[in-house]
């Protein structure tokens, strides 16, 4: 036990000292978030350019009342001036395009016949934007037309919302959904992020034990299980070391950031969305919806969300690290350790886009269940279920299957890893594994 | 009363066999699949003395030792140390130099020594302790905080023995530990290896060059095609493999004559070898019952000697010949 700790001392000093993962743990907060600020400056410096357009209303059903200024488009009437001079005045000036909208008979030709000059093409958000602006007007035309009062159409607008309770009581709703998706999500991106880096950091430290040959004086030493154990939970504790670090930087910066920049976080989150949807947005969905998401994600059982996310990390990492380490002590060089790697990382990507595409469709629908059952993808797919209701026996088998599977998992690498990292020069195939697996010591 | 006696009379045997050998390997087999890489090979390894285990390429060394490091277990049979079956707690009292040697490249001198010390059971204090007065001996203090990567191969290899010895093992097993040395510093290790035995270690020397076995070993085995085919005290082994052929340098008139006499009661053959001397050059091979006064005296009445010493078989010769004798 005193030779695990050893070991697993080694193992963390070693990678916390070295220089390329000092600089990931500290460069990469500050890439992401860098980056993210200065895509969101640019968007903003962006936005802040107000966009000139112009219109020449030929057929005078709109206004300046229809093409209401806003913080990014400003529209001008030309209608005097007429096409082909403003089509010159635009081209030659500082406006970003001229609408033309002729005379036609009826509005159904119209809404075809409306034309819009650029010198560039122009941007999506800008020409929804303006679409919907006549289409709102053509269709309160034709209300009008038919004789409906648009005060009443105003008045009519209700919007519903349907509560939802499952049969023990339970009171859920979209909002709480939409907290699933985003709880369950997070926390199956993270264990595959911690599997892939840190699973394949463990296989690189056997691989630099077999190159530089020290292996064999650590093994007169101590048991290669001893050591395998104590590789994998030696990269576990600078990984989680690493992602601790990432955490309490990624929230300082998210809290001196925005004092810098002089924008709130709720801005900067919705920075991809340009002014013109968040318009649309709000017309659409009360801001409330955004509240209701927070007080779901405090409604979820986020206890037993953590205490479950301790066990599937554990037993997910274990597992998957346990079966890097003996490709580690297969092969001789980290390029042939390809062909081994492909079956590992199948399950684990195959977890992450059945946890993103069907779990959070229907989380309980056939294909979810399955795949949190297999041990390879369980991990993910059964974290990514949790937050929408599990029965608690579906776990316990699950997380059953997964433990019974990680101890062979381990067994099977520790007898690979032991007959493999003494074994030079010759590249091993999946014949030569079965052989030392049944190796006897 | 029958089983009594056959009880008692192994315990006479073993007895004071336990007692002089630190290390006893009986009937040892290991294979890999189908391949057999040691078929039942047994040796006594004497307490305090250096044991030479010989042998080509591939013929079982590194499996032998690998077992006796509990790399690997054996099939079948036993591995006596110190008269106790051995067991994980035995790897204390094993200093293992492999033939594959390395360090962590990244590491620090110090650190690592530290570590591998502690991972054969020492103190992080009597480690320090130790490890400074090794430094001190092969002047290497200011390696400490280096980096391994930041040494040469012979500075590593230094490194790398201190680290083999330091827990004062009962037995040091050393695989080709002269490879990657140059002469002098491959006469401190010899210089070393032989003041540990002396210092009562008993000590493996795996091989394949001949002219170190004859510098260092007191006992031999030799391994080939995963069975052990010779071993013993190296004297012995020499004397068995004499070749009663003397070499024989004689200044004398009538060369013809003397060789021919000399042929009518021994077997005579050319010679060839590097002398101050003129005159007559011969292999004599005694034969008949004639002793090597007996070739002697017939020389000094023939001639003056200035050449007369036995062919001793060296260890690269019997090497040579037992292993051509088994193919």
């Amino acid at each position: 036990m005193n030779k695990l700790k050893l070991i697993i001392q080694r193992e963390f000093i070693a990678k916390v000292k070295n220089k390329s993962f000092i600089i990931m743990t500290f460069l990469s907060p500050l890439l992401m978030v860098g980056m993210g600020a200065l895509v969101f400056f640019l968007t903003k410096k962006n936005k802040e350019k107000v966009k000139k357009i112009v219109f020449v209303d030929e057929s005078g059903i709109f206004s300046k009342d229809v093409f209401k200024d806003s913080k990014t488009l400003q529209f001008e009437d030309y209608t005097k001036l007429g096409i082909e001079e403003t089509k010159k005045k635009v081209e030659e000036g500082d406006y970003y395009g001229a609408l033309y909208i002729p005379k036609k008979d009826s509005l159904e030709i119209l809404a075809k016949s409306i034309e819009f000059y650029s010198k560039d093409s122009p941007g999506l958000t800008v020409m929804d934007n303006v679409e919907r602006k006549i289409d709102s007007r053509l269709r309160n035309l034709k209300l009008t037309d038919f004789g409906i009062d648009l005060a009443k159409i105003k008045a009519s607008k209700i919007s519903s919302d349907v509560k939802m309770y499952n049969f023990s009581g339970e009171e859920s709703s979209k909002a709480k959904n939409v907290a699933s998706i985003i709880a369950g999500g997070a926390a199956g991106y993270l264990l595959f992020m911690f599997v892939l880096i840190y699973g394949t950091s463990v296989m690189r430290s056997v691989i630099e034990e077999k190159t530089s040959r020290i292996i064999e004086v650590i093994v007169s030493s101590v048991k290669p299980f001893q050591l395998m154990l104590g590789k994998i939970i030696g990269n576990a504790s600078a990984g989680l070391l690493q992602f601790f670090i990432w955490g309490i930087i990624l929230f300082a910066l998210s809290m001196i950031l925005p004092a810098i920049f002089g924008v709130s976080i709720s801005e900067m989150q919705t920075a991809q969305v340009s002014a013109e949807q968040m318009e649309t947005i709000k017309q659409a969905a009360d801001m409330s919806k955004f509240e209701k998401i927070i007080q779901g994600v405090l409604d979820l059982p986020l206890l037993k969300m953590f205490i479950l996310f301790i066990f599937y990390f554990f037993g997910g990492y274990m597992l998957y690290s346990s079966l890097f380490a003996a490709i580690g002590a297969a092969v001789d060089n980290e390029t042939d350790s390809q062909q081994f790697m492909t079956p590992i990382m199948l399950p684990l990507i195959l977890g992450v886009y059945v946890g993103f595409f069907t779990v959070i469709n229907d989380p309980h629908g056939p294909i979810s269940v399955i795949f949190s059952y297999i041990p390879f993808t369980s991990p993910i797919v059964m974290l990514m279920r949790i937050p929408f209701g599990v029965a608690w026996w579906e776990i316990l088998i699950s997380l059953l299957i997964l433990i019974l599977t990680f101890i062979s998992a381990v067994w099977i690498a520790a007898k690979i890893y032991r007959v493999g990292f003494l074994m030079y020069g010759k590249k091993p195939n999946y014949k030569d594994l079965w052989k030392w697996i049944r190796y006897s010591s | 009363m029958c089983k009594f006696v056959i009880k008692l009379d192994q315990a006479i045997i073993k007895q004071p066999k336990s007692m002089s050998n630190l290390l006893e390997i009986n009937n040892v087999v290991k294979s890999y699949g189908d391949y057999t890489a040691l078929n039942n090979v047994s040796m006594h390894i004497p307490k305090g003395s250096v044991f030479g285990l010989l042998g080509p390429n591939g013929a079982g060394k590194t499996s032998l030792i690998r077992i006796i490091n509990q790399i690997t277990m054996p099939d079948s049979g036993e591995v006596i140390l110190d008269g106790e079956k051995l067991a994980p707690h035995h790897i204390e009292q094993i200093g293992y130099l492999p033939e594959e040697r390395g360090l962590y490249k990244s590491m620090k001198v110090g650190d690592q020594a530290l570590y591998l010390a502690q991972l054969k059971g020492m103190s992080k204090s009597e480690a320090k302790k130790r490890l400074k007065y090794w430094f001190e001996k092969f002047d290497i203090t200011a390696w400490w905080n280096k980096k391994i990567e930041e040494l040469s191969k012979g500075m590593a290899q230094k490194v790398q023995f201190i680290v083999t010895v330091l827990h004062q093992p009962k037995l040091l097993i050393f695989d080709e530990p002269f490879s990657g040395f140059d002469p002098i510093n491959a006469q401190l290790i010899a210089k070393e290896i032989l003041q540990l035995r002396d210092e009562g270690a008993t000590i493996i020397f795996s091989t394949h060059r001949m002219e170190s076995v004859e510098e260092m070993c007191d006992y031999i085995a030799l391994i080939n095609k995963s069975n052990k085919i010779l071993d013993g005290k190296l004297d012995d082994i020499k004397r068995q493999y004499r070749t009663n052929v003397f070499e024989v340098g004689l200044k004398t008139d009538s060369p013809e004559e003397v060789q021919q006499k000399l042929s009518q009661n021994f077997e005579v053959y050319p010679a060839d070898f590097k002398s101050l001397n003129e005159g007559l050059k011969l292999n004599v091979k005694l034969a008949g019952g004639n002793s090597a006064n007996d070739l002697l005296s017939f020389l000094t009445s023939s001639g003056q000697v200035n050449h007369f010493v036995e062919l001793v078989p060296s260890a690269n010769d019997i090497f040579i010949q037992s292993i051509n004798k088994t193919i």
